[in-house]
């Protein structure tokens, strides 16, 4: 048997002093991701350190007029919550996207920034993989590869990063704000997750002995024009093949500001600051949101069963900017596309 | 009289089921059990060049690692794998037999250890070398190895020449993908030894098919062995043919003397059977008025190497509509992965489907309403046999599901009807599917108390069998619902044939009934003897059982109660088996009838499809149960 060691995080300080401690360590919260990529053994923590105990499950108000969530707190929680709903909307929206009921009342909201790819081929032991196993190779390049990515790929690895909830913090310019034994530190949403270049193992900036303790929002929460759509192969319980996070502050018709995320087409969720430039000062309609789709997907590129990623981002991003600018934000419940 | 018949009845274990206290074939436990886990083969096509147990050996609780090497006897004979329901044409699958690899996910070790964790990681330390061969698994692979049936039914007519001379002229392809069952519950086995007889639990749609290959495959005897399945989470088919849990469960049991549980993961169940991808040709030739000269529908479907799977896709073409003439051809694609299996109305849902597709082309290039077109081309006659059925009413079926639906609305020009952004398409079909009755044996035994249990080997796989055999056996022997226990999936009762086919409600009925009859003939030889029997001079068909009585039909007040009846005849029980045995009448067709409407609205742009309204009217005869049968569509 592969065993492990189980210890609880007594505080934060305490969690980072056993990581740091222990390589193959891991942090376990709602286990939604972990627990199954243990069972697959494709994850083999040598300890299992329980963070969620841990006071990290609060939503505060910052003085930049934004809100700092903790990251222990369940995406449920954090969907449903009147500040979350009122002011991010898109953020709920997103994670409403996502999973399942159940899945949403356990995971965490720092876990949703970590969870891994669903590529077949990382959860498949009989296939070499470059995430999983560095330098043995990518089945998914030459493989069955309709649901990978089409920007920001790489030799060594066409995964894509799995959530709903990150393209929604990618647009609203989220800040992860971390600790380890060097002390507190914040990073950029943009500057969180790594493109798989030749390091596909490593998912994200975060350092080995660090644990994510927040989640801030600045105080643009865009909530009067903005909209996550969601395409899949089913309607409900899947995960994206294209999904868009589009956030527009209109002044009479007119872009003032824009925010455009894509989920589903690459390592991380893609944003390009370019294209949200591009778009500022533009009629809010068809030509300019073609235009941004276009620039935002110009180096995309599609492997033997993905190809038809890039027409339909396409055409996502012209109606997600569409729904936002019409304020009528596509609904996770009724499935109608509007 | 039948108050309980036809009515919508709640399933009577649906509280055991939704409480936990239906047990599955992973949950019975006994003492000493050992736990099994399967290692799969990685390649689809080969030899095991080596297998090397010893490092799974090493892990602290491993019992065993049984191989094709190492394991005890099994037949050697492939007649001996042999069921009541695989093909006739092949040599049957034999779990852990030898060296060969034949599909992708077969077993080819079993670690038995003290706790199913320690089983399943042991698996993952077997290490296997293969010699690989190259294998096919595309269906579309040109240079496949393809076997030519037998027509699936006589043709008739020149179906070539009239449809040459036809007016309008439809010729489609469409292709099934291959589909898994993969039920709820997963597929396991729990073989309890106990002084080298062994009970298997398993989970299966016939118990007794399952009892015969095993004593079969191993040699038991039949009273060595025993196998129970008495409650099932979902099968689809997949259950008809035993599956390898139950071969590999009793295999270790018997080398290791000891009570052994094999549960299957997930991702193995994808191993073991599937609807077979097709691709159905039909070629309809329709003269303007809108009758149909001719049908010519082909099929070609997957199966394995081993064995050759066919079932009817393609007669129900030339059976459904009216046609002067009519060809079919099945064609089987050897391929490298297991042999297919009954799933689902099998063959009807792959053909059916190609069938309903075609029409609806033939629908529009005569610009006639696709239920018009379908009362046009109506036959009251199987063509196949001419014969006529012993009930068809699928006109009602068209009728009231149009009426439902609101079929008259429908505007027929393509893309003419929108609601939003989206099109709203609004399509129809029939189905088809036989209406089988099959010999089946059940047994009452009737208690004194006003009692009866009732016994079959069949199953229920979710349909409802419990409870439609209360309702039958509450109605035939006059008793109230809750004074029936029905007991089925347990080998050594009357025997019944696997679950499947859709004939088991209208076999395991008749069986009742025939019980039944045997009862209240001995119930009434007992009231007879009574001292003033006001039952006396009447033969059997004069009296009814009804309400716990034995009653003069014509004088409800001239009755012996059950209790009383058996305390005459100074007995505690009365027990009677009986069959119902179907004659092989081919002077009818047998079929049930559907007409399906639904309503897709389809997002253009982004390409979404939603399903949003399903209307389903369904002609399948006398309806035992209104609740189980609409659960049923």
């Amino acid at each position: 048997m592969i065993n492990f060691q189980y210890s609880r995080a007594s505080d934060v300080a305490d969690a980072v002093r056993q990581i740091s401690a222990e390589r193959a360590a891991k942090f376990i919260a709602g286990g939604t991701n972990l627990i199954d990529l243990m069972k697959e053994d494709v994850e083999r923590p040598s300890r299992l350190i329980d963070i969620s105990r841990l006071p990290l499950k609060t939503i505060e108000e910052t003085e930049d007029g934004g809100l700092s969530i903790g990251a222990l707190m369940s995406n449920s929680d954090l969907a449903y919550h009147p500040l979350i709903a009122q002011r991010y909307p898109l953020l709920a929206s997103a994670i409403l996207a996502g999973a399942s009921a159940q899945l949403r009342n356990m995971a965490s909201a720092g876990g949703n920034l970590l969870q891994r790819t669903r590529c077949a081929y990382f959860y498949d032991l009989a296939t070499p993989c470059n995430k999983r196993e560095p330098g043995s190779g990518c089945s998914a390049i030459n493989g069955v590869n309709r649901m990978h990515a089409i920007l920001g790929t790489s030799h060594a690895c066409i995964a894509t990063h799995p959530s709903d909830m990150c393209v929604a913090l990618a647009a609203l310019e989220a800040r992860v704000r971390v600790t380890g034994t060097a002390g507190d530190r914040v990073i950029e949403f943009a500057d969180f997750h790594r493109l798989p270049g030749k390091t596909p193992q490593r998912d994200t900036n975060l350092r080995s002995d660090e644990i994510v303790t927040a989640i801030e929002l600045p105080a643009q929460g865009f909530a009067a024009n903005y909209t996550y759509l969601k395409i899949r192969d089913r309607l409900s319980y899947a995960f994206s093949l294209v999904s868009v996070a589009a956030a527009l502050e209109l002044e009479s018709g007119t872009i003032k500001e824009a925010r455009l995320a894509l989920g589903g087409v690459a390592h991380r969720p893609r944003r390009d600051a370019a294209v949200e430039a591009a778009l500022r000062g533009q009629p809010a309609g068809r030509i300019a949101f073609a235009h941004g789709a276009d620039m935002l997907l110009r180096d995309a590129r599609g492997f033997a069963h993905n190809g038809f990623k890039i027409e339909l981002a396409h055409r996502c991003i012209v109606r997600a900017l569409t729904q936002a600018a019409q304020s009528t934000p596509q609904s996770q419940s009724d499935k109608r596309i509007r | 009289m039948a108050p309980y018949i036809g009515k919508p009845t709640s399933r009577v274990d649906g509280h055991a089921k939704v409480t936990g206290g239906a047990k599955y074939a992973a949950e019975f436990n006994v003492r000493d059990l050992a736990h099994a886990s399967v290692v799969t083969s990685a390649i689809a096509r080969g030899r095991i060049a080596r297998i090397d147990p010893s490092e799974a050996m090493r892990v602290e609780g491993v019992i065993d690692v049984l191989t094709h090497r190492n394991r005890p006897p099994m037949a050697a004979s492939a007649s001996a794998y042999r069921d009541d329901v695989g093909p006739e044409n092949g040599s049957p699958f034999r779990p852990l037999y030898n060296d060969k690899v034949a599909f992708s996910r077969q077993p080819i070790a079993l670690v038995v250890a003290e706790q199913p964790e320690i089983a399943r990681f042991a698996a993952s330390l077997v290490r296997v070398d293969y010699e690989e061969n190259k294998h096919v698994t595309d269906l579309f692979r040109r240079g496949n190895k393809i076997v030519v049936l037998d027509d699936p039914a006589a043709p008739r007519g020149n179906a070539g020449k009239a449809y040459a001379e036809s007016n309008v002229r439809v010729e489609a392809q469409y292709f099934v993908p291959m589909e898994h069952h993969n039920p709820m519950e997963l597929y396991a086995a729990t073989a309890v030894w106990e002084d080298g007889k062994i009970t298997v639990y398993d989970k299966t749609q016939g118990v007794q098919n399952v009892h015969r290959y095993l004593c079969s495959v191993f040699g038991m005897k039949p009273d060595d062995l025993r196998v129970l399945s008495p409650f099932v989470g979902g099968a689809f088919g997949l259950g008809l043919r035993p599956q390898y849990e139950a071969v590999l469960a009793v295999l270790a049991a018997r080398a290791l003397k000891r009570s052994v549980r094999l549960v299957l993961t997930r991702q193995q169940m994808y191993g073991l059977s599937y609807r077979p991808a097709t691709i159905e040709r039909l070629a309809i030739g329709a003269n303007a008025a809108g009758t149909i000269n001719a049908v010519t529908h082909e099929a070609i479907a997957i199966t394995s190497r081993y064995e050759d799977f066919a079932r009817n896709d393609t007669a129900w073409s030339g059976l459904l509509y009216k046609s002067s003439s009519a060809r079919y051809s099945h064609k089987l694609a050897k391929l490298d992965l297991p042999t297919p299996s009954d799933m689902r109305a099998p063959g009807a849902a792959s053909g059916v489907y190609a069938l309903e597709c075609a029409m609806d082309e033939l629908a529009v290039a005569l610009n006639v309403d696709p239920v018009e077109l379908r009362y046009r081309v109506y036959s009251d006659r199987d063509q196949n046999n001419d014969v006529p059925f012993t009930s068809k009413r699928l006109r009602e079926c068209y009728r009231q599901g149009a009426q439902a639906f609101g079929w008259d609305k429908r505007n027929p020009a393509p893309r003419s009807m929108r609601d939003g952004g989206e099109l709203v398409g609004w399509g129809m079909a029939t189905g088809v599917w036989e209406a089988l009755q099959m010999n089946t044996a059940a047994r009452i035994v009737l208690t004194a108390n006003g009692h009866a249990e009732v016994a079959c080997g069949t199953s229920d796989i979710g349909t409802g069998t419990y409870t439609i055999m209360t309702q039958v056996a509450a109605d035939m022997l006059g008793l109230p619902l809750e004074n029936i226990t029905v007991k089925l999936g347990d080998s050594v009762q009357p025997q019944s044939p696997v679950e499947g086919g859709s004939w088991t409600a209208a076999s395991v009925s008749h069986a009742i009934a025939a019980a039944a009859a045997e009862i209240k003939r001995e119930l009434l030889r007992l009231a007879k003897a009574a001292p003033e029997s006001p039952l006396r001079g009447l033969k059997v068909h004069d009296v009814a059982l009804a309400d716990g009585n034995l009653a003069d039909r014509r004088d409800a007040r001239r009755f012996v109660s059950i209790a009383d009846a058996m305390r005459y005849g100074a007995m505690e029980r009365l027990e009677k088996e009986s069959s119902a045995d179907f004659k092989d009448d081919s002077a009818y067709a047998r079929n049930t009838h559907s007409a399906v409407l639904a309503e897709v609205r389809v997002d253009e742009e982004l390409g979404v499809i939603r399903v949003t309204r399903i209307v389903s009217a369904v002609a399948a005869g006398r309806i035992l149960n209104t609740k189980t049968a609409r659960s049923q569509i």
